[in-house]
């Protein structure tokens, strides 16, 4: 029993070394010569500053200004919304919170899911709305035509794509408010779509943050 | 459901088919103590091992001695790692963008501890916001590898009863336990971090970034040798994520490719081992009639959690939004989905998590449909052998043989037998007991969560939801799977970093105490059935001798783990998940 008991110690201490150090510390060493920028987490730069991973999903929002023309804050919180000038990533209940990862936990029979899924098809449908009231694309009339990812929440609440369907809807309103062509801002978005893997693995999608990076190299983009 | 997914569905069977014989025939030589490819890599290292455990390897154990030192392992490890998780104040890289990372508190510490040690990995708070780097890698990826390999040794000394022709010995432990992970864990561990990583996930040892968006919006990016820990959490069907979201995160799963792949490590050890158990018994066709069990099984689940989730919610029509699939966007039941996993990916990954004991999701449970969420439920119930744990899932199938071919003996009026040895008795019981642990804690420990105001307190959804969210809590910490319909706490945390936190103690402890009795108590009935058979002399089969290599012994083991499970969990599933697949009706 003791030299059981001893046996039982000294292999944990021994085993926790060589899997607890010597595992993740080789793996780390190895992954920093061969892959460091995917090692060190996919981060993007423009013009020097890290503006974000390309695997992680984040919000290209802007302060809310309210008729004071100041930032509106409610309950101290500084209130944001949606850059129009974007393409924008799935609802996300934490605000992209990628320092707390957290799932919504809306059951499929849930009030609160459909009170959630309302108002994620009204605020894309808003956002989608030109001020004259007409939708950038006029095939858009309904919530039958809102993309499913468009109005619910991801998993992860990172999620860093949306589908193709979503980005076409939304190429329209970049499109008309940056002043460019609707087939520019398509053939980026033909460039930056990731298909399946392999051809046959997952959903195709489009990266949010790669394709905001290209739209702001586009010239004559305003 | 479209084409596509099946084609995924497909393609990952029939990998999963070519792939586990072969890794099946490689364990099965390393436990018989052949030579094999890695002998002149990790043989020195073996030896350099045994010397500093003091344990001499040759040392043949019976059961009794060798439950006992697999039992101070774990008991070591226990204190070990409790100890580890509650000095996080102290340790190096315990700081992360001006947040210095404390200890949990005790109670969630203490179901933490007995959920990595038991293999569940089962977890009321997220990885980002609670733990260091170096409580992650010397506590966690340790059990996650040490808690899969003492899974597999239980199989092997199981294998080793059945097969015995004299004596009493099971082998030794420790000799099984440095085998398994220096010839297997860690060899597929390493190379899979490598090609994680190749994907995008991370693995370093830096600071969270901040990163500057390009409308000014700031975000904190958290970081960390995920890849090296996500490696051994498939491939030892763990399931603890390194981030709150698991393997939903894009970080421990980029892509469909990671995602496939994955998927591919949680069953490859399970399904293998069924090989390795064919060829130690010299059967070939006694692993072929045992993989085949669990290969419908899991198509059935697989098929309907497809179907399901492909078929949209009810909250989802409600509000008007298209199910079916429209041009580029997937339809379905998106809702707590990935983008870049879609319908299939999420739901495969659902099963193949459910049905071994691994437990990470890539996806909501809560937010999957009724029917779509009964099947982890039916997984579950079905005690976790439908390829199961590492190991686990092994012996699990192995008691349900013996139970069938006692069944089938008095079907026919003969005394059963298996493989030539009688099965009496006193196994039957042993073998009752060891099934019959499991659902038992489970429906105990949700009895006693639903019918106290303590154990309610931790619910997050109304209605039918909320009995499932409790129910699936305790079936998963039972079947030490993991898994959780998330909104279930146990865990109170106003910031990252664990000042101010405190553990909802009646939860944490009856989850912890429920994983730590369904996990060793079933491995005591296990060995000891191995230790009875050990001695027995084998008789040569004749006529009237079933066969249990048919398809007709097939169906029976199927028809028996079905009744076991389904008389065992029918009332508790018709509260929660079967309601919920009936109705339409919002709560």
């Amino acid at each position: 029993m003791a030299r059981d008991l001893r046996s039982a110690f000294l292999s944990m201490i021994v085993l926790t070394i060589l899997l607890g150090l010597g595992y993740p510390l080789l793996t780390t060493g190895v992954a920093q010569v061969v892959f460091p920028g995917k090692a060190g987490g996919s981060l993007m730069k423009k013009d020097g500053v890290i503006v974000g991973s390309a695997l992680i999903g984040q919000q290209f929002y802007e302060p809310l200004i309210g008729k004071n023309g100041k930032q509106v804050v409610v309950k101290g919180v500084p209130q944001t919304q949606p850059n129009p000038r974007y393409f924008q990533t799935r609802p996300s209940s934490t605000s992209d919170n990628a320092a707390s990862s957290a799932f919504s936990n809306l059951g499929p029979n849930g009030k609160t899911t459909l009170s959630a899924f309302q108002g994620y098809i009204e605020a894309y449908l808003a956002l989608n709305t030109a001020p004259d009231g007409r939708r950038y694309d006029q095939a858009v009339t309904s919530a039958a035509q809102v993309p499913v990812d468009a109005a619910s929440d991801s998993a992860s609440s990172i999620d860093p794509n949306i589908s193709v369907a979503n980005a076409r809807i939304q190429a329209y309103r970049i499109a008309a408010i940056r002043h460019l062509p609707l087939s520019a801002v398509d053939a980026l978005l033909a460039r930056y779509a990731t298909g399946r893997s392999l051809g046959f693995l997952g959903e195709p999608g489009v990266n949010v943050l790669e394709l905001n990076l290209a739209l702001d190299r586009i010239p004559g983009s305003t | 459901m479209t084409a596509n997914g099946w084609l995924q569905i497909i393609t990952f069977c029939a990998l999963l088919i070519v792939l586990s014989p072969f890794l099946g025939r490689y364990m099965a030589r390393v436990y018989s103590g052949e030579r094999v490819f890695l002998t002149p890599v990790f043989g020195g290292v073996e030896r350099v091992l045994h010397r500093g455990f003091m344990v001499d390897p040759g040392r043949e154990q019976d059961w009794k001695s060798y439950a006992r030192s697999l039992i101070l392992f774990s008991l070591a490890g226990w204190i070990l790692l409790f100890a580890i998780l509650r000095t996080a104040s102290i340790q190096p890289w315990n700081n992360y963008g001006g947040v210095t990372f404390h200890a949990a508190p005790w109670d969630v510490t203490f179901n933490t501890v007995s959920s990595f040690l038991t293999n569940t990995n089962w977890q009321y708070y997220g990885g980002e916001t609670t733990l260091t780097y170096f409580s992650q890698m010397l506590g966690l990826t340790v059990q996650n590898f040490l808690s899969a390999a003492v899974g597999i040794c239980v199989a092997i000394a199981l294998i080793r009863g059945i097969a015995g022709r004299s004596g009493k010995s099971l082998g030794n432990f420790y000799s099984d336990l440095v085998k398994t992970v220096l010839y297997v864990l860690l060899p597929i561990s390493f190379i899979s971090a490598l090609v994680l990583i190749s994907q995008g996930s991370p693995q370093n040892i830096a600071h969270y970034v901040a990163a500057h968006g390009i409308t000014g919006i700031v975000q904190t990016i958290a970081m960390g040798p995920v890849a090296s820990q996500e490696a051994i959490k498939m491939l030892g069907t763990n399931g603890g994520g390194f981030f709150n979201v698991n393997a939903a995160h894009p970080f421990e799963n980029p892509n469909g490719f990671t995602n496939f792949f994955e998927m591919l490590l949680v069953l490859i050890i399970p399904a293998g081992l069924v090989f390795t158990y064919g060829r130690m018994v010299g059967s070939r066709r006694q692993s072929l009639a045992i993989f085949a069990t669990m290969f419908v099984m899991f198509i059935g689940g697989v098929s309907v959690a497809y179907a399901a989730e492909a078929h949209g919610s009810p909250a989802q029509r409600a509000s008007g939004l298209h199910t079916q699939v429209i041009a580029n966007s997937t339809g379905g039941n998106l809702e707590g989905k990935e983008q870049r996993f879609g319908i299939a990916g999420s739901a495969i990954f659902d099963v193949v998590t459910t049905v071994t004991s691994c437990g990470a999701v890539n996806s909501s449970l809560e937010s999957f449909t009724g029917l779509g969420g009964a099947i982890p439920f039916a997984n579950l119930s079905a005690s976790e052998v439908i390829f199961g744990g590492v190991g686990t899932g092994l012996y699990s199938i192995l008691l349900y043989v013996l139970l069938a071919v006692f069944l089938g003996g008095l079907m026919v009026g003969r005394t059963p037998e298996y493989l030539g040895k009688k099965i009496e008795s006193k196994e039957i019981k042993l073998v009752a007991l060891g099934l019959l642990i499991t659902p038992l804690t489970a429906l105990f420990s949700t009895a006693l969560a639903t019918a106290s105001a303590a154990g309610r307190a931790s619910i997050f959804n109304g209605g039918p939801q909320g009995f499932s969210e409790t129910f699936y809590a305790y079936l998963s910490q039972a079947n030490n799977n993991g898994s959780a319909f998330a909104g279930y706490t146990g865990f109170i945390q106003p910031a990252a970093g664990n000042v101010g936190s405190h553990g909802v103690t009646f939860a944490d402890l009856l989850g912890g105490f429920t994983m730590l009795f369904a996990r060793y108590a079933p491995i005591l009935f296990a060995l000891a059935v191995a230790g009875s058979l050990a001695g027995k002399r084998v008789s040569p089969g004749g006529l009237g001798t079933m066969r249990t290599d048919n398809a007709t012994f097939v169906v029976l083991l199927m028809g028996v783990i079905v009744l076991v499970g389904a008389l065992t969990f029918f009332p508790a599933l018709l509260l929660g998940p079967i309601v919920q697949a009936l109705t339409g009706h919002l709560y």
